[in-house]
Formats: C-alpha cells, structure tokens, sequence
C-alpha cells in the first residue's frame, strides 16, 4: 500500500497531570473517509488538536505526508495541507460569511485560486452564496457548519478533519450534513471525520476507530463496525 | 465665537486621546489585557522626537518618523519580553506586570533624560491662523492634529476591514484558536497590534507636546489614563469607540475646564464616565461580553 497521508504513532498526550490519549496509533489513507467514533471525553478532540498542532504529543509521533508534526506550529501546518473544522463549529461571528471563507483561504497566497475555490464552495453550499454579506454570528446553526466547512475547504486541504459537524443539530439537518460530506468526498478530499453519532458516521466512512478513555479499542471498515458489539459497548459508556 | 474656539481646541486635545486610546482599544480587543504602559511610550515617542528636532537639527517630520520606528521597536519588544510569556497567566499578574513596565519606562527615561521638563519644540511653527476678522484664532498645531486623526482612522478602518493582514486581526480578536486552524500566525498578529498601536502612540506624544510643551518622564502617565478613560468610555475593543470617546472626552474636559473650573475638569470627566458606564456598562459603542479584566 502507499504511504498513508496522515500516520499517528503510538502518541501519549496529557492536559498537565490528566493522560488523555493513552498510545493510540492509526492512519489515514488518500481517497478515504475514516471516522473516529467514541463517547463523550474519549479523547477524539484531543486527538485532532495533537494532529493540528494546538497540542503536542509527549511521546510518539505524528507524520503527515511522510514528514514529523508532532512539534510544529499549528499556523504552519495549514500551509502544508491539513484543515480542521473544529468542535462547535468555531466561526467568526463578527465577521461576514465571506470574510470567513476569506480566512479559510489565509495560507493561499495565489489570488488566482481564490476565485475558483470560493465558487466551488459556494456550488457545494448555495445557502453561503445567497448570505455571503450577512454577518456570520446571525446564521442558524446548519448553516454555521457549512460555512465551517466552508472555511476548511478554501485552504485546499489535503485532509480535512471534521470534529462532530452534526453536533447540535435538528436530524434533517444531519442528514444534509453527512450527505454534503459525502459530496466532498467525492469530489476528491481525504477526511477524518470525528462523531458521536456512530451510526451515521459508519454509514459514510470506508474504516473506523473506536475511541475509548483515550485508547482505541476497536478498528475495521464501516460494516464490520456496525455489526460490532464493541460499538454498543462504547456507546452504553462501560 | 469662545463656544467655537473651545470646541475646535477639544476637538484637538480629544484626538490625541482618540489616537492613544486607538492603542488600549486595538491591544485589548486582540490579547484582552489593558497595557497600561501604553501612555508611557507617548512619552518615549515625544523624547526620541524632541532630541532628534532639538538636538540633532533634525526635520520636524523626520523626527516625527523616527519616533513613530522607535516606539513601534519598543512595542515589540515590550509585548515579547514582558507579556507573552504571560499569555496563559491569570490577567490580574498581566495587569501588575503592565503597571510594573510603565515604571520600568518612566524610570529608565529618568535615568537617561533626568526629570528636569524640557520645552518640546512644536513640529509645526507657524502663525496661527485668525478667521472672521481676527475674532477666531485657530493653531496650526490645532488643525494639524485633528486632520492627522482622522487620517489615521481612515487608514487604519481600511487596514481592518479591507486587507488580509487585517481581518486576519479581527479573527484574532475573536478566537485565537480558530484563527490558528486558519493558518494565521497569532503571535505575529499581536506583535503586529502592539506595533501599529506604539506607533500610533509616538505620534500622539508628538502632537500632544506641540501643543502642551512641557517635556518630563511622567508625561504619558495622564494622558495615558485619559485616554484609557476613552475607550472605556466608547467601549474598550472598538476603533470607532476610541475616536467617539477620545473627542468626547477632549471635548468635555476643554469645556469643563473653560466653563466649570480648571481645577475641577479631570473630575468633571470621570464623573461623566461614571454616569455612562453605569448606563451602558459596556461603553457607547461596545458589545456586551463577559471579558476578563
Ligand atoms: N483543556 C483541557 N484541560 C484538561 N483536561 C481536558 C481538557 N480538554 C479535554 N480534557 C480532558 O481530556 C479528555 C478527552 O477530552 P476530549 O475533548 O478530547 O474528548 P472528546 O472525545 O472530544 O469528547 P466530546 O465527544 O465530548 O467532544 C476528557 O477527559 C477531558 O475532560
Ligand atoms: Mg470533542
């Protein structure tokens, strides 16, 4: 197989005294979709965090596209291709819709780009287009998700982590959400999507990890996960 | 015509606060800490302007320049040595810290200037200009600051809302961590803020000794606090908010002083602050959050 995008290697991460990811290891492929489902304070934040850098690993290691991040800056690995989308959707409330996705696009130097990305963007969320003026703050909640993933995309990301992008949301709004990460799957992005809600995130991902207490207990393709006990276990929270 | 005359002169005096309060305002709003230093680096700036005018024969303009470089270095490092290590510490030990470096730079420019006051040549030496017969006479200095506010305004409301470096500030003040998710280098952001606003701050101390042209190392302090008193009273965070509560502030405390007693004017301006934080506790043109202090 090729050299995986993203490779996490066995990486202990601590909040001062507390060990919040406890050795976990796993890895991202191009092309795929692999989620990383777990309970509430598995550990899934943390682990994106240590990923983008807000965090770093006291022991292990991180590559992404075959180099060491374990200790880089978070600004300097957007530049390398990697986006999050983080928990709570975390968008500039002051700012206009297209302010934001203008900061998605800060590491893009080439103007060029920018008008191509923005239309693509738009294209996938028609609802961005229509408010592109509004004040990002005054959005519903499903829009906010699209507009954060908006945001990542402007970046071009190589991989795009998503952290629950259905958090908070009404079901029919969740089902938009996973079908408008399917879209982007499709037209060509890696993801890591994190979730709580397992059923759905399965439903899309070629393979999944099941987190628990900061470890992964469990691993397989979407199917395999579905049908495994482990999963309910997981969920139960025992 | 004295109505006229005192309002135009508070307008002059409320810019200088505008323009020193635009550096609270801007500092606060992205590393949420007041710099209390701040007005000190008025003082540095006016010191490096006068030596250089006075002293070394220099263009009022060059000197100018030179002071506005030198308090941009001196924020810099001010920011790097004495506040970032204290990013994550409790904002009461930032506070202490910022009081301490205001002494740190009164001190230090006693030690090199002696407190002995020093006439600051005024940057502009003109006659004043007399309109409606004579009856009016209105400073170059007067106009010269007033219009240099509301350059700076014009400019820096374009650098915020129009240039990528700039929004790039705005998303800062609004989540450090999302605009790091963003690829936006957030220390270099806020060395940035303190920059332009230390920058901003030598020029206000060469307007403000051209106009008031006593020299010593305690000359930021009052203007300082004043202009602090601006931007709370125009709601700390905001840049209009520094200009509508600087002109206010220099508008009510001329008139105070013209009108009521000169002794009694710095009172009469924090009574009027007292009256409107109590109204709108988050300032005239603030938004109400939660922010730490
Ligand atoms: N800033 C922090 N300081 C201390 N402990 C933290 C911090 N953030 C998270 N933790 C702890 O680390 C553990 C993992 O948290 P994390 O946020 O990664 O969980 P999660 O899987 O994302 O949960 P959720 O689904 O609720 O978002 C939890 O026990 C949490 O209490
Ligand atoms: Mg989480």
């Amino acid at each position: 197989m090729t050299e995986p995008i993203l490779k996490v290697d066995n990486i202990n991460v601590y909040y001062g005294s507390i060990h919040a990811i406890k050795g976990i290891s796993f890895e991202v492929h191009s092309g795929e979709i692999v989620t990383l489902i777990g309970a509430n304070g598995a550990g899934k934040s943390t682990t994106l965090n240590t990923i983008s850098g807000l965090l770093h690993p006291t022991t292990g290691s991180i590559y992404f596209l075959g180099e060491s991040v374990a200790k880089i800056q978070p600004h300097k690995i957007v530049v390398k291709g990697l986006a999050q989308v983080p928990e709570g959707r975390r968008i500039f409330a002051q700012m206009t819709v297209r302010e934001n996705l203008e900061m998605g696009a800060y590491t893009q130097l080439n103007n060029n780009y920018f008008h191509d990305d923005l239309d693509k963007v738009y294209s996938l969320f028609p609802r961005l287009k229509e408010r592109r003026k509004q004040i990002a703050g005054t959005l519903s909640g499903g829009e906010q998700q699209m507009l954060a993933m908006g945001r990542a995309l402007m970046s071009r990301p190589k991989l795009l982590m998503l952290d629950e992008p259905s958090m908070g949301l009404a079901p029919i709004l969740v089902e938009q959400i996973f079908s408008i990460i399917a879209d982007v799957h499709k037209a060509g992005s890696t993801i890591l999507l994190v979730e709580q809600n397992a059923q759905m995130a399965l439903s899309v991902a070629n393979r999944g990890y099941v987190m628990e207490t900061g470890k992964i207990i469990a691993t397989g393709t979407g199917e395999d996960l579905l049908s495994s006990p482990e999963i309910k276990k997981a969920y139960l929270g025992g | 015509m004295d109505l006229l005359r005192h309002f135009i002169n508070g307008m002059s005096l409320g810019s200088i606060y505008a323009i020193i309060a635009l550096g609270y305002t801007m500092v606060y709003g992205i590393a949420k800490m007041l710099n209390f230093a701040h007005g000190d680096v008025i003082m540095v700036g006016a010191y490096v302007c006068f030596y250089a005018v006075s002293r070394y024969k220099l263009p009022p303009f060059v000197g100018v320049a030179l002071a506005v470089l030198l308090c941009t270095i001196l924020g810099i490092i001010v920011e790097r040595l004495a506040y970032k290590p204290l990013r994550q510490a409790p904002s009461l030990a930032v506070l202490i810290t910022a009081i301490g470096v205001s002494y740190f730079l009164q001190n230090t420019a006693l030690l090199l200037w002696s407190s002995n006051p020093k006439i600051f040549p005024s940057i502009i030496k003109r006659a004043s200009i007399k309109l409606f017969g004579g009856q009016l006479s209105i400073s170059h200095i007067t106009i010269l600051t007033i219009v240099t506010c509301v350059l700076i305004m014009i400019v820096l409301n374009l650098f915020v809302n129009k240039t990528r470096l700039g929004k790039a500030m705005r998303a800062c003040s609004e989540d450090k961590g999302a605009a790091l998710l963003m690829g936006i280098n957030v220390n270099a952001t806020i060395s940035m803020t303190f920059a332009i606003g230390s920058g901003l701050a030598a020029i206000a101390g060469a307007l403000l000794c051209s106009a008031y042209p006593t020299l010593m190392p305690t000359t930021g302090a009052l203007p300082g606090i004043k202009a602090f008193t601006a931007a709370v009273f125009g709601g700390i965070g905001s840049i209009s908010g520094a200009l509508l509560g600087g002109l206010l502030l220099g508008v009510i405390e001329i008139f105070a002083k013209a009108y009521i007693s000169s002794q009694l004017s710095d009172a009469v301006v924090f009574a009027v602050l007292i009256i409107v934080l109590l109204v709108k506790p988050a300032g005239l043109l603030g938004k109400m959050t939660q922010e730490k202090v």
